[in-house]
């Protein structure tokens, strides 16, 4: 059965994420209410529940788009609740975005050139002078790229303006992108939204893989269980800005208040809006 | 009206044009930046102008270092209209950022009359920048000549700065989505700021060559250039570094020519030209020439 907390092996030294009592109001709309969690290193952790849950209120509380109205987060032994989005996404948490937010104007290279840029790029003056640091730098960039590349199936299109690309292929720039901002956690917000179920297929592999080989914590937001169910160690259910419960993809599956939530009870009108 | 005539307005219209368009690019890439039409920017011309003034005539220091003096002038004081007048306003609607430049712009140009008195002064450069060359049909000065050389000298270097470095990239990445480029790990105050920096200082050092070209200055100066500026960066494509260029040269161009090439009478419509030029631009190019349809930021 549930418990409130299954995995408590994570403990200290192996946290990498943590936010306790998190709450975020706007006006008098209570968004998320005592939301806490606890990522180990290396973790894949989804969160799902009905629209207007609160899902996209947890990841822009955890990369900084909002400051919580109560509650802290840890990063590590960091406390990041104050810290700046750039802040964040330079001590290493990288996110997606559910409705896509490349640099469309820029082409997927430098899309991905971007967010490595902020982490190892150099100066002016190397730059302009091509110091052997400098070519060296590039030389692992362009490498790094090129697998993040292929890892997500971009070679073909590296040079496009990201804005023309079709929709599944911009979601996977948008992976890509946040990978070469060398992240320890990453937020995948809807992944899967709008995708074929191929395309799907393929996106669970991506996450594997990415998981995997660099041993990155994932937290998904989705709506797909098919993704969340085949990718996570552990899922949330968020239901009207609370955690209704935390556990194993196959509990989570039969919970009743799950379905409910998903479903409604017979009484009309019980679901959380969009 | 021989070639020979035509050849000299056109070297006129470049030196005009590379004025142009050293402040249209301060315009753009602000504007680019955080979709801020920056009135006072005509304003830092005029600082440029004074700082060039104090710097060489009054301290009688040697000319490159007046003009690294400039540059250095005009990126103070971007900053400090960066940091004290428009980072308050970060968020706010449009239009509050436009109202507030109209009023650093008032602030500056009255401070100016306040300090410095309205009375034109005269600018004089050393004599040997003054000396006259005359290949074939046409003459300049040699003050001339380093204008149109320094400023194509300080464009390339902007443009590779731009494209080729991580500062670079982060004033594009932010240019583009200012949300995401700090999600991205970039540190946006600190990229807004190096644009109004280098933006400035480009305009810093134009104060030096408006001073040079017409050797008269006083603290109104910046009215004109900063609004044939903006007009050369819509011309261009406001946004757009190369097209500000492009947008200056032609209007440099375009308004020495008309001057020249029409009767005498028509001289007095000067202006009048130039507005005339960015309406039917705009009429038939609503981006600009080389703007693209990016729209205003929400």
């Amino acid at each position: 059965m549930l418990s409130a907390a299954p995995r408590q092996s994570e403990s200290g030294a192996r946290t990498l994420l943590k936010a306790e009592a998190l709450e975020k109001r706007f006006g008098g709309i209570t968004a998320l209410a005592d939301y806490s969690v606890n990522m180990g290193r290396g973790e894949l952790l989804g969160l799902i529940g009905p629209n207007g849950a609160g899902k996209t209120t947890v990841f822009n509380l955890l990369s900084g788009v909002f400051k919580p109205s109560a509650g802290r987060i840890l990063l590590g032994d960091r406390d990041i609740t104050a810290a700046r989005p750039d802040r964040r996404a330079a001590l290493g948490i990288a996110r997606t975005f559910q409705n896509i937010r490349l640099f469309a104007e820029m082409s997927v290279i430098d899309n991905i050139r971007v967010a490595f840029h902020m982490h190892r790029g150099r100066g002016l003056w190397p730059t302009l002078v091509h110091t052997p640091a400098f070519r060296r730098a590039e030389r692992e960039m362009a490498e790094r790229a090129a697998e993040f590349l292929e890892l997500l199936g971009l070679q073909d299109v590296r040079r496009e303006r990201a804005g023309n690309l079709p929709y599944g292929l911009q979601r996977r720039t948008e992976i890509a992108r946040a990978l070469a901002a060398d992240p320890q956690l990453i937020l995948l917000d809807e992944p899967a939204a709008g995708m074929n179920p191929n395309e799907t297929d393929e996106l669970i592999a991506v996450i594997e893989r990415i998981h995997h080989r660099y041993g990155l914590a994932v937290f998904l937001v989705e709506h797909d269980m098919k993704v969340v169910m085949a990718s996570c160690d552990r899922i949330q259910v968020l239901d009207r800005g609370r955690v209704l419960c935390e556990g194993r993809p196959a509990d989570i599956r039969k919970d009743p208040r799950v379905i409910e939530a998903y479903l409604g009870t017979p009484r009309k009108g019980s679901r959380a809006g969009s | 009206m021989g070639g020979g005539y035509i050849a000299q307005q056109i070297v006129n219209g470049l030196i005009l044009g590379s004025m142009y368009a050293l402040v249209a690019i301060g315009f753009s890439m602000i504007y680019g930046i955080i979709r801020l039409i920056n009135f006072a920017h005509g304003d830092v011309v005029m600082i440029g102008a004074f700082v060039t003034l104090a710097l060489m005539q009054v301290a009688g220091l040697p000319f490159v270092l007046v003009a690294a003096g400039a540059l250095a002038a005009g990126a103070v004081v971007g900053v400090l209209i960066e940091r004290g007048a428009f980072r308050p306003m970060r968020g706010a609607p449009q239009v509050t950022g436009f109202i507030a430049s109209l009023a650093v712009s008032i602030m500056l140009q009255n401070l100016g009359i306040l300090l410095l008195t309205a009375q034109p002064r005269n600018f004089t450069f050393p004599a040997a920048l003054q000396k006259v060359i005359n290949a074939g049909p046409v003459s300049f000065r040699v003050i001339d000549l380093v204008i149109m050389l320094s400023a194509l000298g300080l464009m390339v270097l902007v443009m590779l700065l731009v494209k080729r470095t991580r500062l670079g990239m982060a004033m594009r990445a932010t240019a583009e989505n200012l949300d995401v480029a700090r999600l991205m790990g970039i540190n946006i105050n600190r990229t807004i700021l190096a644009a109004f920096a280098m933006g400035s200082a480009l305009a810093g050092i134009a104060g030096l060559m408006w001073g040079g070209k017409f050797g008269q200055i006083d603290p109104l100066l910046g009215y004109v250039p900063g609004l044939k500026s903006f007009v050369a960066a819509v011309i261009g494509g406001v946004g757009s570094i190369p097209g500000a260029i492009l947008g200056g040269y032609i209007l440099g161009l375009a308004e020495v020519l008309f001057v020249g090439l029409l009767p005498p009478i028509y001289s007095a419509y000067r202006d009048a030209f130039v507005f005339g030029t960015l309406i039917v631009i705009l009429l038939i190019m609503p981006n600009g020439l080389l703007g693209s349809d990016k729209g205003e930021r929400a």
